[in-house]
Parts: C-alpha cells; structure tokens; sequence
C-alpha cells in the first residue's frame, strides 16, 4: 500500500483495443437491463431493445469506464460488496442520529467545516469516499477542490470519527487494483 | 395473510417514520447546510426501507426485482445529489450557521 505506482499511459494507445470492448461491455449492460424492464421476450421487443442499447452505447460507451480501465474489475466488485453491509450499517446510524436531532427539543447543533487532503487519486474512488462521507451519521462532502475535502459536520464528535481515516482506509482498499493506472486525457 | 405481509408493513412503517423525522429535521433546522443533513440521510434510508417493503409484499417476482434496481439507484442519486446541492451553495457563498458560543 505504501508504495503507489502511478503509471500514466498515453490515451492514443490505449484508445484502439479498448473502444471496442468498452462498447461491447457497455452494450451488454443496456441490453441485459432493457430485458429485465421490460419483461417481453418476444423478437419485437427484444429487437428494439438491441437497437436502443445500440444507440445508447454509441453515445455512452466512453463515459461509463472513463477511468477505471486496468486491474481486476471483478476483484473490484466483490470488495465493493464486501463494503456494502458496513455502509448500511453507518446509513442506518445515521439516520437515527438525523432523527434524534430533528426530534430533540432543542437540537445540539454545532456545525463544523473540515478540510483535509486524500490520498485517493482515481474518480471513482473519489466519488465512493464523497458518497459515503454523505451517508455516514452528521457529515456531508461539500466539495472537492485538488483532492482537498471540504466537509460539513453537524458537531464536534463526528468530526473526531471522520479523523481517523478509517473509512478512507476501506474505500481505499476496495480500488487497491484500480487506482495504479492513470489516463491522461487529451 | 403470510409471514411477509406484517414484515413489508414494519418495513414501510419504518420507512415512513424516516421520512418523517427526515421532514421535521428540514423544517426546525437551522440554516441550508443542516437542512441537507436531514433530507440527504433521511431519505436514502426512508426510501430504501420502504422499496425493501414493498418487493417483499409483491414477493419475488420480476416486479420485485425492479423495485430492487430503482433501490440500488436511489442509493447512488440520492447522496450524489445532496452533494451537488450542498456545492451549489456553498459556490453561491452561502455561509454556513455556526453556533456563538461566546453569546450565551
């Protein structure tokens, strides 16, 4: 983990072998959605669906794997599930914290600004680490300005939770394959 | 009446209960930034329980499985938008409350 090697590779050269697949793997996912929507399995849905999926893929293909291109997507996914039961375990603590607060007589508000840098560097880790920095009980990512963390607190202890790192440490970890391999654009 | 029909209803009314207190955190509040609070937590989890709810009453089926999908959906639009909302005003520079604690 210390030791982050930060490859970059030209985007011309990796454009060619993966414009394909990311079509087709983008394709995929629209069609295999179509069926499960629209629960017609006779040729006259199931052909619009293939024009549909086509099309959209045509326009999409580019944006829905913009960064995350090397490593094991599947390594990825089931770290990601693996994260997903503590997630909604602090969604749930959350919610309970809002809702003790909003019920309180007089609510013990005393909001607070952080700022602190990450050390998360691809997008889609960044936007996991946002996300869940939402969820969790009286915090919200305000906005991320050079990798730097702007977030709103609803008191002081939340603040202190925030400051371990733990939950950095987990979103970290679940792009620990991804996050080697930049794309330069343009 | 089976097992799964009280469980659905516990599920919902549990989800109404958030939207609730999710509700009354927006109004007493005191200033846009706590406001998101209540509405950006609340009603991730609201949502999610009452979807959960209701694919449990309509049992497992294709329907069910699309309730399931809208779910997973919520639960990425819900704390993407809080976030954009959240930004926008701090861009528009709205200051956020902060308590006075030499005042009192």
């Amino acid at each position: 983990m210390q030791k982050r090697q930060t490859r970059t590779i030209p985007r011309s050269a990796q454009e060619g072998e993966h414009k394909l697949h990311n079509f087709i793997v983008a394709f995929l996912l629209l069609f295999i959605f179509w069926v499960i929507f629209s629960g017609h399995f006779d040729t006259y849905h199931l052909t619009l669906g293939v024009i549909c999926s086509l099309l959209v893929a045509r326009f999409s293909y580019d944006l829905l794997f913009a960064n995350v291109r090397v490593g094991s997507h599947w390594l990825v996914f089931l770290r990601f599930c693996a994260y997903m039961p503590w997630l909604t375990f602090q969604i749930v603590k959350a919610n309970i914290h809002v809702a003790a607060l909003a019920l309180h007589p007089n609510p013990p508000i005393d909001p607070q600004i952080i700022r602190f840098k990450t050390k998360l560097k691809t997008d889609i880790s960044l936007v996991t680490f946002a996300n869940s920095i939402t969820l969790t009980p009286g915090t919200i990512t305000m906005d991320i300005i050079e990798g730097e963390f702007y977030v709103h607190a609803l008191d002081k202890k939340v603040m202190k939770d925030l400051g371990t790192g733990e939950m950095e440490d987990r979103v970290a970890h679940i792009f620990m394959g991804a996050d080697h391999t930049n794309i330069k654009d343009g | 009446m089976n097992l799964t029909t009280p469980l659905s209803i516990l599920f919902m009314v549990g989800g109404l209960f958030f939207f609730t207190t999710a509700t009354i955190g927006l109004l007493r509040f005191p200033d846009f930034f706590a406001r998101l609070h209540a509405t950006g937590k609340g009603d991730t989890l609201a949502v999610l329980l009452s979807l959960i709810g209701i694919s449990l009453y309509e049992g497992f089926s294709l329907t069910s499985l699309k309730i399931a999908f809208i779910a997973i959906f919520m639960f990425w639009a819900q704390p993407t938008a809080t976030h954009a909302i959240s930004r926008a005003g701090l861009r528009r520079g709205i200051k956020p409350w902060m308590k006075k604690e030499n005042k009192r």
